[in-house]
């Protein structure tokens, strides 16, 4: 048996293959489901029904997604520059920590729309800032940004909780290590009434279109693809590698920070260290379902948010732990992986 | 099954879904016989021979060994049965011994050490008997490449090959360890071996074969014997019509355009280029050739913009360029051809009209938004001008021929009117149709009065285009030579690196 190369990737087969992924993730923790002795159909079916089965359950689904969708953005542009930015969780709580420092008196006086703006722009530089460091390690010296940004994530995360512990410490918070709120004056406005769903989505889907525009049609876009798909032919024909991936990197970075800040003034109000349930991670296994693709990251997003709502409703309804929605993932990726090979090779004898 | 036949395929073939890679081939090999099977890129040559080795499965038709039917798609039954095959791209482990790169693969996985005196031994009585020098003992790494494929001819004899397929031997030689290679082949022939090998050289088939089997889109379309045809009659066969290279054209030349002094790059330690001088005139080909590995590769990256020279000048038009990025340079003029199409050519995974535009996308933009519509009309300009086959803007480019690919690189620099062109082995893997098409493109552009800079290690090429020559040996160039002057004899010791400067142009 080898494996042939498919001349053509058709659309059809990238739109399938991430289905597929999922089908054949969950038929597998299905039997997991069963050994734990809770029939898959039930507990499946809790799954749906604490994810979409109720006002409340939606607006937590969408709630839980649109962080989700700028991870899986920031990741999916970088991996297509072959930049391996696996520090999301970082990023995103760079861009959580610059959201509340600012956010809490700093800005407070400003117009609300500048100080919003102030705010995601802050959000973003902390986050990009902290990817450039590896990304220019990586450009410099050739150090792996696999190793780097992964470590950078557990840095940052006592890094915040130094943060909430000292300068940034909410004095009225009755010593629970967090950080001082937003002001009340410049939380985002909530998008459905009586729910923690927030604009901060209309904004992630906004993001995701632009995004999408800057790749398909841009010179940068254009030379992105390049040097992620050739960088010795991209260099060759004068695409200014070291450039192009800063730029990738400043922006991925930037997602992701954008990611943190947004959760801060959305739904959360102000920074603990347990405040991502690894928004950063995620966002790997939501632009690998995508496929890397802007439009994909959504769907995938909302996809993966239904799984970690829906798996607390199904445990508590049925008993089966809620680390089921991690192991759920975390197939996903790899039936991911293995349909990605599919859709680009064939299987001859 | 004629007396004396040790080899037959009988009907084969193979289908990669709507291409048919081999139709119906029917050939058979003596005993003690060297058979050339010759053919075009894509004619299906390396397809047969994998079948024969058991690589890929035959859809129809069967391989005997000495009467007796090979299983199909079992490598392991062709090398019991005695069928040896050194591949074009070596199959060997750099960091191990040579000894151990011909051992693996023949003991028994379960065996616990290894017979060395023996392997050693024979190894050794090997190489005496068919003048295959080589030592045991070292390391694949430090050995050049004619050693490299020695050491594969060897593993194959190792494991009592009584008949070998080599593809595209003489790919990776120069051409003195071509002609010692042959030399080999016909000691091993007159030792009863039976040899296949596959080319698309004409002259090395002429020279070393007995008898010539043309393949042609799959197809068996003639056999020969070699000493009763000749190489214009197998050209012919093989492409299917007269082809002949194009020729040069008296001209005059013009001033000075590229002027290289003193040039020296240093690479790990190392001299790549020692205080090269040239000087490139407009409307003239001036033809750098060498054996592979002298320099040639660091000229080409430091005239294209890509390395950084330590010491020396080089100026377009009096001024320095040995700094510039790639980017000034197409913005000056200079065309620039990569000595690897596939690795810095062209990103084989964008469409055609992106690679025909990649070199100058900011002037196919407008506010930094590509404009995709006068990008595809140019591609579409490039694929007509060029006669670039198989190809629509939109195709992937990886999917078109390498001759193909290399028409859309010379379109993409020569579309531009460059004053300049680096012509760095602008034909190396290219079959005798599109060498004849990028000669004659690389003539037109002389004859638009283009300096030209052509890098090739194809000494018929580098004679035929260049109005002078220069060669190049450990990172130094020798004095210019006109075309007119040259001799076998002479070239062959420029790229020794033996030269006089005396008879200087």
């Amino acid at each position: 048996m080898r494996f042939e190369r498919r001349e053509e990737v058709s659309v059809a087969a990238l739109v399938i293959a991430p289905l597929l992924a999922v089908v054949a993730a969950l038929m597998l923790c299905a039997g997991l489901i069963a050994l734990a002795g809770v029939s898959p159909w039930v507990a499946y079916g809790e799954m749906l029904r604490g994810a979409f089965g109720s006002r409340l359950a939606v607006t937590e689904t969408f709630t839980r997604a649109s962080p989700l969708i700028l991870t899986g953005l920031a990741a999916a542009v970088a991996f297509r520059a072959r930049l391996w930015n696996i520090g999301g969780e970082g990023q995103f709580y760079m861009g959580a920590l610059a959201a509340a420092a600012l956010g809490h008196s700093a800005l407070v006086g400003w117009p609300v729309p500048l100080a919003w703006a102030a705010l995601a722009a802050a959000g973003m530089a902390a986050g990009a800032m902290l990817l450039l460091v590896p990304a220019v390690l990586r450009l410099r010296f050739g150090v792996d940004e696999v190793v780097t940004t992964l470590l950078l994530n557990f840095i940052v995360l006592l890094f915040v909780g130094l943060m909430v512990e000292g300068v940034l410490k909410d004095p009225m918070a009755f010593g629970w290590p967090q950080s001082v709120p937003v002001a009340a004056g410049l939380r985002l406005p909530d998008l459905v009434p009586r729910s923690r769903l927030h604009v901060g989505i209309v904004l992630a889907v906004v993001v995701v279109l632009v995004v999408w525009l800057v790749q398909a049609r841009t010179v940068f876009g254009a030379e992105t693809r390049a040097a992620g798909l050739n960088p010795a032919a991209a260099a060759f024909a004068g695409v200014p590698i070291t450039a192009t991936l800063v730029k990738v990197a400043l922006l991925s970075g930037g997602l992701a920070g954008l990611a943190g800040a947004i959760e801060v003034l959305g739904p959360v109000g102000y920074v603990t260290t347990t405040m991502s349930p690894g928004f950063g991670y995620a966002g790997i296994v939501v632009a690998m379902l995508a496929a890397l693709h802007p439009v994909g990251v959504v769907a995938a997003s909302v996809f993966v948010a239904t799984v970690f709502v829906g798996a607390d409703a199904m445990s508590r309804a049925t008993g089966v732990p809620s680390f089921i929605a991690d192991v759920i993932m975390s197939v996903a990726l790899l039936a991911m992986l293995v349909a990605l090979l599919f859709t680009t090779y064939r299987v001859r004898r | 099954m004629t007396v004396g036949d040790v080899l037959e395929l009988d009907g084969i073939t193979k289908r990669f879904g709507a291409l048919v890679a081999n139709d119906d081939v029917t050939l058979s090999l003596k005993k003690g016989e060297v058979l050339a099977l010759l053919g075009e890129n894509g004619a299906g040559k390396t397809t047969l021979m994998n079948i024969l080795f058991g690589h890929y499965a035959a859809d129809a038709g069967e391989v005997r060994v000495l009467g007796k039917p090979l299983p199909s798609a079992k490598p392991r039954a062709a090398i019991a049965a005695g069928v040896g095959m050194v591949h074009q791209h070596f199959t060997l482990a750099g960091n191990l011994t040579v000894l151990e790169n011909i051992v693996i693969g023949s003991e028994s996985l379960w065996k616990v050490g290894m017979d060395r005196e023996g392997a050693e031994r024979k190894i050794r009585a090997l190489s005496a008997q068919f003048g295959l020098p080589v030592d045991p003992a070292a390391r694949i790494g430090d050995l050049s490449v004619g050693e490299r494929q020695r050491v594969e001819i060897l593993k194959a004899l190792y494991r009592e090959a009584r008949i070998l397929i080599l593809d595209e031997p003489t790919a990776v030689l120069a051409r003195p360890e071509a002609e010692q290679l042959f030399t080999i082949l016909r000691g091993m022939a007159k030792g009863g071996l039976s040899i296949i090998f596959i080319s698309h050289k004409l002259h090395e088939v002429m020279g070393a074969s007995d008898r010539v089997v043309v393949l042609r889109a799959g197809k068996v379309v003639a056999e020969r014997v070699t000493a009763e045809t000749t190489a214009a009659e197998l050209a012919e066969l093989m492409v299917g019509r007269a082809v002949a290279r194009p020729k040069r054209a008296a001209h005059e030349a013009g001033a000075p355009v590229v002027v290289a002094e003193g040039l020296s790059v240093t690479k790990g330690g190392g001299m790549a280029l020692d205080r090269v001088r040239f000087e490139v005139r407009a409307g003239e080909i001036l033809g750098i050739v060498g054996v592979s590995g002298n320099g040639q590769a660091m000229l080409g990256r430091a005239l294209s913009g890509l390395a950084r020279p330590d010491a020396g000048t080089i100026t377009f038009d009096g001024r320095d360029i040995s700094r510039i990025t790639p980017r000034q340079a197409v913005k000056l003029g200079i065309g620039r051809v990569p000595e690897d199409r596939q690795a810095q050519g062209v990103v084989g995974d964008l469409a055609v009209w992106e690679n025909a535009v990649l070199e100058r996308l900011r002037d196919f933009s407008r506010f930094g938004f590509v404009r995709r519509r006068a990008a595809e009309a140019h591609a579409a300009g490039l694929i007509g001008r060029f006669d670039i086959r198989g190809a629509a803007p939109a195709t992937r480019t990886r999917l078109l021929s390498g001759g193909n690919m290399q028409k859309l690189i010379l379109g993409r620099n020569l579309a531009a009117g460059p004053r300049f062109l680096l012509a760095n082995q602008p034909t190396r893997g290219l079959d005798e149709g599109a060498i004849a098409g990028v000669h004659a493109e690389l003539l037109m552009a002389r004859a638009e009065g283009a300096a030209i800079l052509l890098i090739s290690e194809d000494l018929d090429e580098a004679v035929g285009l260049s109005d002078r020559l220069q060669a190049i040996s450990k990172g130094r160039l020798s004095e210019p030579i006109l075309a007119e002057d040259v001799d076998a004899r002479r070239l062959g010791l420029m790229m020794a690196g033996v030269w006089e400067t005396r008879d200087a142009v």
